[in-house]
């Protein structure tokens, strides 16, 4: 009872964040209708047994991506009117292919529930003998390591390739030239000037 | 009040429509469009996770977890090629993105 109704919380929340991302006329208003998106779909994994998934959800998406998109949208100034030119002319094409996605989509997981490949799916266990990151981690570590590893590879290329993306070289910033540091040498540092006794050394000498 | 796992692929098929109606609908925003895709993904890693749970295998949870790192990728370099996007043009049109040719 209690985990009926905790579901159709979550995921009439879930469902209206979502509607609002699309429909909101004010970009920064869609991404915090994200993030309670992500937040509520983060309490259906809890509900599923999901908690490390959940956890993860809430730290990459809310806490990492969400403000990513928080800082781009605040930091890029854009007349966001403009851009809603058309929202009217694409909306009745647009209902029709989400209508016929929805239905197809729908369908074809009460088949798949009814008669297909999850057909006796039991409800989830509540009770184990490990806790859920441990069940993860027993596998991750083990079976898909090498896709572990080439996960690792990707978010490494997409971190050089965001930086090297917005990375600019402003003409009148003063930075370290590390080549021309090292190929310094005695020759062209350091001078000897001859001195008479007595005399010393002026600065026009030097020059 | 038995939750079972149509309740679950529904919820997920409901997320991921939203987003494919998001991208119809805000064609010119590539923002929303971002998130739209967000969205999408986040759809599917909900398919993943209902599966996982009611067939008691926990392979589902690894894929979601991966779909969840390509997700994060690609919202890095998309944002990122929008702001260069925009620092170029000073809007972010995407109508205006048939212009970066060559």
């Amino acid at each position: 009872m209690l985990q009926g109704i905790a579901f159709y919380l979550l995921a009439a929340v879930a469902v209206v964040g979502g509607l609002m991302v699309v429909t909101a006329k004010n970009p920064v208003h869609s991404v915090l209708w994200l993030i309670l998106t992500f937040f509520s779909s983060a309490g259906l994994f809890v509900l599923l047994g999901a908690e490390f998934l959940a956890m993860l959800l809430v730290v990459v998406y809310v806490g990492a991506v969400a403000v990513l998109f928080l800082f781009v949208v605040m930091m890029l100034d854009v007349d966001f009117v403009r851009l809603r030119e058309g929202y009217a002319r694409y909306l009745p094409l647009a209902a029709i292919v989400a209508g016929v996605l929805l239905a197809e989509m729908i369908m074809i997981s009460l088949v798949v529930v009814n008669g297909g490949a999850a057909s006796d799916a039991v409800a989830p266990a509540t009770a184990v003998d490990m806790t859920n990151a441990e069940a993860i981690g027993r596998v991750l570590y083990t079976d898909y390591v090498y896709i572990f590893q080439a996960a690792g590879i990707v978010l490494l290329i997409a971190m050089i390739g965001a930086i090297v993306l917005t990375l600019r070289h402003k003409p009148n910033i003063k930075r370290q030239k590390a080549h021309d540091q090292v190929n310094r040498d005695r020759k062209t540092a350091v001078e000897v000037k001859g001195a008479a006794t007595g005399e010393g050394v002026t600065a026009e000498d030097l020059i | 009040m038995e939750i079972t796992l149509q309740h679950y692929l529904a919820v997920g098929a409901i997320l991921f429509t939203i987003g494919v109606f998001g991208i119809f609908v805000n064609r010119k925003n590539v923002i929303i469009i971002l998130m739209s895709i967000e969205m999408i993904l986040l759809a599917v890693n909900i398919n993943f996770v209902a599966f996982s749970a009611y067939l008691n295998d926990v392979s589902g949870q690894i894929m979601a977890m991966f779909v969840l790192t390509v997700a994060a990728a690609e919202a890095a370099v998309g944002l990122a090629i929008l702001v260069t996007f925009f620092r170029n043009r000073g809007d972010i049109a995407v109508d205006d993105a048939s212009v970066m040719k060559g």
